[in-house]
């Protein structure tokens, strides 16, 4: 019987030997002679045991990790014979780390073969088009805000509400687009559900489409994600044979497709504005909002502009119903947000789960910790521009108004993990340099600002005259953030005023050969 | 592996730019297919984009200045980009990443004096949770540590 073996063919998989596994997977086969088939998958998002490879049994998919080259041959042997073997993790969806999480949006990702159509369908896939051709843009309208979904980018605008207004809109020409411009240092997300499960976003962008009366969509993914771009090409190219983009798209008399953009390199661009901005083929400078992008977005033409995420669970609602997703979450934070671990973690990967779970939880008992072993003394939540956090604060729920309400924000839901010998300083210093490479430039306060706190910051770490310094940081941070133009200036401060507040012990005065001549 | 590309050509510069003109919002995509094609986007080629696409030299110059992917002039023949975003500083990046400077002989944003190797940093591979990340001519590489640092540094230098 020929074994069936899963293995991922994502990019963090990748980056440490998946391919090279495969390979080794295909010679031992064929050296012993055991017919074997190798699907490549999406990750399952447990990061730390990749490669993490699986075999399908009659009890279910049995998986191994972390994998090297060297352990394939006794892996063959253990999984052609059942037999024990020390990487051996048991029913992968038994697996503790997996069992708990709720996989609403990442359901089929890390399972299924994402370069197949047939694959994605067999798993659930269309089903949330399918309902939504049946109900029209009003009923859909009312699922999407029933469901309370709201912007996974970070912002959380209620998604519903967005929609609403570009359908409302009158124009000859609306559009689709999807923000894949991931460039929050630890998360990763989005290049997941790209890479493991590509079906799920053209699902999610369709149905919009046909809700707003969109007939065009884009993709703008970051040049930094190579193998997210390929899939995205490739599962865009498969939906078109398969008549789900195109003129009639499911049957219907209903036309929508789409196409990939790649980024060049400009954080900004993850912003609205700017992206929309780079889609027309010009610098990534920031809009003055209003006008919003619903009325005036990309080729001033009504356009839903959502975050990858946010798309990736349309189809979950539609598929399932409003309420069955609204059933998850705490307070205004509805349904399920898929949380990325990273950083100096044991147990790093992708945990979609309801809000509410708290900080402490995700880091200390989900995330077992540092790598290091030593303890944790930081946790930047939400990106660069996300606050720091001391595990003083570990109570608070991963909601996005408990974070608000902490000076902090859920951002993305990337959550990146420090040790004690952290120097935050240097983790302020780098707010503000990386604020001031990335600027667009078009407001003055995170242009200029930012070079300013950089250099503010060098002079309190090299001990000149530090209380004053530290005031004048604080004051830099309340001028870039009530008046910068767009998040990158104005969420800017957060990671260093929290490194200010909570860790104010490494910002004390060292003795100065200044101060002693006072 | 080494990429290879074409000599800066003007007839093969416009058949590229040609192809991608009639796109909507096209000039990034343009300026990756001349990147694609020669490695950099070759001076020349500014007027001849701002020409099919009837906007001024100075917009495209822009555009293309603007966006830190795009090159002046050929990079290296190997390039290694390292990740320098909070979770690879939070794994010991800073100090490969000063490793990898030192070993090379160039800080971060440089090539090497014989054009072997470009040694650039990046913000975020994607690779948060196996960090720290570098990418070496469009390969990924996790979980970096000493070692692998210098076997990929050994590996550019070739």
């Amino acid at each position: 019987m020929t074994m069936r073996i899963f293995i991922p063919r994502d990019a963090a998989a990748v980056a440490v030997g998946a391919d090279e596994v495969a390979t080794a997977f295909e010679q031992v086969a064929a050296i012993r002679g055991v017919p074997v088939e190798i699907v490549r998958t999406g990750s399952r998002g447990l990061c730390w045991l990749e490669p993490m490879v699986e075999v399908a049994t009659p009890a279910g998919r049995i998986a191994y990790g972390p994998v090297s080259v060297e352990d394939v041959a006794s892996v063959v042997e253990s999984m052609a014979s059942n037999g024990p073997h020390a990487l051996r993790l048991g029913v992968a969806d038994e697996i503790p780390w997996l069992k708990r999480q709720t996989r609403l949006t990442f359901a089929r990702c890390g399972v299924i073969d994402p370069r197949s159509l047939d694959d994605y369908r067999a798993h659930g896939g269309y089903k949330g088009l399918e309902r939504a051709l049946s109900l029209g843009s009003d009923a859909i309208l009312n699922e999407v805000t029933a469901s309370g979904l709201r912007g996974r980018g970070g912002a959380g605008f209620p998604t519903g509400i967005k929609w609403k207004t570009v359908a409302q809109a009158k124009a000859d020409r609306k559009f689709i687009v999807c923000n894949a411009d991931e460039g929050d240092s630890g998360t990763f997300a989005d290049r997941m559900i790209m890479e493991g499960d590509p079906f799920l976003v053209i699902e999610g962008m369709t149905i919009a489409g046909i809700t707003v009366g969109a007939t065009k969509g884009y993709i703008y993914i970051r040049s930094e994600y190579p193998h997210a771009v390929e899939a995205m090409i490739a599962a865009i190219a498969a939906a078109r044979r398969g008549g789900y983009l195109g003129d009639k798209i499911g049957g219907s008399t209903t036309g929508f497709d789409m196409e990939v953009r790649v980024g060049a390199g400009a954080y900004v661009c993850g912003e609205e504005t700017s992206l929309l901005e780079s889609l027309e083929g010009r610098r990534g400078i920031v809009r003055a909002k209003p006008p919003l992008p619903a009325h005036h977005g990309l080729f001033g033409k009504p356009t839903v502009i959502n975050n990858v995420l946010s798309f990736a669970a349309i189809p979950f609602i539609l598929a399932e119903g409003a309420k069955a997703y609204a059933d998850f979450g705490m307070g205004r934070s509805r349904g399920t947000m898929p949380i990325q671990l990273a950083g100096n973690i044991r147990q790093g990967g992708l945990f979609e789960t309801a809000f509410g779970v708290t900080l402490g939880e995700l880091v200390d008992d989900i995330g077992g910790g540092t790598l290091t072993g030593r303890p944790v003394r930081a946790v930047q939540v939400g990106g660069p521009l996300g606050a720091y956090f001391p595990r003083a604060l570990f109570d608070t729920p991963f909601d996005y108004e408990a974070f608000a309400a902490r000076d902090g924000l859920i951002g993305h839901g990337g959550i990146v993990v420090f040790d004690d010998s952290v120097d935050m300083r240097k983790q302020a210093r780098f707010a503000m340099e990386f604020c001031a490479i990335e600027s667009c430039g078009k407001c003055t306060p995170c242009r200029i600002g930012s070079t300013r706190g950089v250099e503010t910051i060098e002079k309190i770490i090299r001990g000149e005259r530090v209380h004053e310094n530290l005031a004048l940081v604080e004051d830099l941070c309340n001028t870039m953030k009530f008046g910068s133009l767009c998040a990158l200036g104005g969420f800017t401060p957060y990671p260093v005023l929290s490194a200010l507040k909570h860790f104010r012990e490494d910002f004390a005065p060292a003795p100065t050969t200044l101060q002693a001549a006072e | 592996m080494t990429a290879l590309y074409e000599p800066w050509n003007e007839t093969r510069g416009a058949e590229i730019i040609a192809e991608h003109a009639s796109q909507e919002g096209t000039t990034l995509v343009i300026l990756h297919a001349l990147q694609e094609a020669f490695g950099y986007v070759p001076e020349a080629a500014i007027p001849m984009v701002a020409q099919a696409l009837n906007l001024s030299r100075a917009e495209v110059h822009g555009v293309f200045t603007f966006y830190h992917d795009f090159r002046h002039k050929p990079a290296g023949r190997h390039v290694l980009k390292l990740c320098r975003a909070e979770a690879c500083q939070a794994a010991g990046g800073d100090a490969l990443a000063a490793r990898a400077e030192a070993k090379l002989g160039v800080s971060l944003g440089n090539t090497t004096a014989d054009d072997r190797v470009t040694l650039e940093p990046i913000y975020c591979l994607g690779l948060c949770a196996t960090a720290p990340s570098a990418m070496l001519d469009g390969r990924l590489i996790g979980r970096l540590d000493e070692t692998r640092i210098d076997a990929l540094v050994a590996e550019a230098q070739r």
